[in-house]
């Protein structure tokens, strides 16, 4: 389970943006196609924030679907991992979305 | 602890040139800029905010939200970056080469030093969790080696391939190659600063890994399919391999080898010689 320590991450980089400050909500954005599983991060916040300055902050993820442009015929397609096939026929897709793995935004007390 | 695997972060990756001292280096995880000075003076430095420490202060006041807008894995993207230019300056082509364990990644570069070495400088990296066995069988080709262990780590960070390149000084013009620790998830995700990642399936695995481990094969500009003078034996398809890991990448090339026989090298050795010449790459099955 990879997103314990994804999340020791997250709140590593919110604690030393905080300083001192008390941190009361983090907001993710994760990607559908990213392998790291929302659920699984919210399991794991409350365990790595305790004793530091996020302690209780509010965790909101923002999913990003998956969406890939074909290369063959230009249109989009909906991903829910990373290939798939195009309605054209064709698996030739380059993913525009749904990778992201970011900390958009935190709020201070 | 390691932002992707859950190794530890107090876990010290270690350095080892075969035939030289050992020299071991804390895996920090949370510098954001490699470091080529001592820290034996006597006072402690403070890491400044990204972003402008008024605005954190003031948002403080006023329990304001503050964008970070950051990515998770960006510590490391930066450092890989400062690989990348490193590289690029001293013209050295680097390969990140990256495998399950016992995709015989080792034999390859064996052979494959032994086929290049009177044509071109190579250094390797060897990346492993224990043990400096890989790097005594490089450095037994006459090639100049150095083994990172990672220790609880599942994989190499663009850190300690700037570590090695200290230690090796690869010269001008030479070529990297860098064992990646047998893996086929974590290693996909942390870019080192190199040229091109490069994935190794052998025949005894199954067919269908690049859809089971799809980050990987779509990170990687080139797959070796290794022990083909196996194939009699085996019930690898190769063309349902090669369909599938275009599935998940249309742009990855493919050569087929065998490093135990050398049955299909020379196209390696020739994709070789044109990245180090900076030519673009064919894009043969």
């Amino acid at each position: 389970m990879h997103e314990l320590s994804i999340t020791h991450g997250i709140v590593a980089i919110c604690a030393e943006r905080a300083g001192t400050e008390r941190v009361t909500c983090v907001r993710l954005e994760i990607g559908q196609l990213s392998a790291v599983l929302p659920d699984a991060v919210r399991f794991c916040f409350d365990i790595c924030a305790k004793g530091t300055v996020v302690e209780g902050a509010i965790l909101e993820i923002i999913e990003t679907p998956g969406r890939a442009l074909c290369r063959d015929c230009n249109g989009e397609v909906a991903m829910t991992q990373l290939f798939g096939r195009c309605r054209c026929g064709s698996a030739n897709l380059r993913v525009i979305a749904g990778e992201e793995l970011k900390i958009r935004e935190m709020e201070l007390a | 602890m390691c932002t992707i695997c859950g190794c530890s972060e107090t876990q010290a990756a270690t350095y080892t040139v075969p035939g030289a001292h050992a020299h071991t280096h804390d895996h920090d995880h949370e510098h954001g800029h490699a470091h080529e000075h001592d820290h034996d003076h006597g006072h402690t430095h403070t890491h400044a905010p990204a972003e402008d420490p008024h605005a954190v202060l003031h948002a403080a006041m006023h329990g304001r939200t503050i964008a970070l807008e950051q990515d998770i894995l960006a510590k490391n993207k930066v450092l890989a970056e400062r690989n990348r230019g490193w590289f690029e300056g001293r013209e050295v082509l680097a390969l990140n080469l990256m495998s399950s364990p016992g995709s015989g990644k080792t034999s390859l570069l064996e052979r494959t030093i032994h086929a290049l070495k009177n044509e071109m400088n190579i250094y390797v990296v060897e990346g492993d969790q224990a043990g400096t066995n890989d790097a005594e069988r490089i450095r037994a080709t006459g090639c100049a080696v150095i083994q990172v262990n990672t220790g609880a780590g599942c994989h190499l960070e663009a850190d300690m391939l700037a570590r090695s390149m200290q230690q090796l000084n690869p010269r001008s013009g030479s070529l990297v190659l860098i064992e990646n620790v047998g893996n086929l998830i974590c290693p996909a995700l942390f870019d080192l600063g190199e040229r091109a990642k490069v994935v190794v399936i052998s025949v005894t695995e199954g067919d269908d890994k690049p859809t089971k481990y799809p980050h990987m094969f779509r990170a990687c500009r080139l797959m070796l399919i290794n022990k083909i003078d196996l194939l009699p034996h085996v019930r690898f398809d190769v063309d349902r391999c090669i369909a599938r890991a275009r599935e998940v990448n249309p742009d990855i090339h493919v050569l087929q080898v065998s490093a135990e026989t050398g049955q299909g090298m020379e196209p390696w050795y020739q994709w070789l010689r044109r990245e180090l010449a900076g030519q673009p790459t064919f894009a043969p099955t």
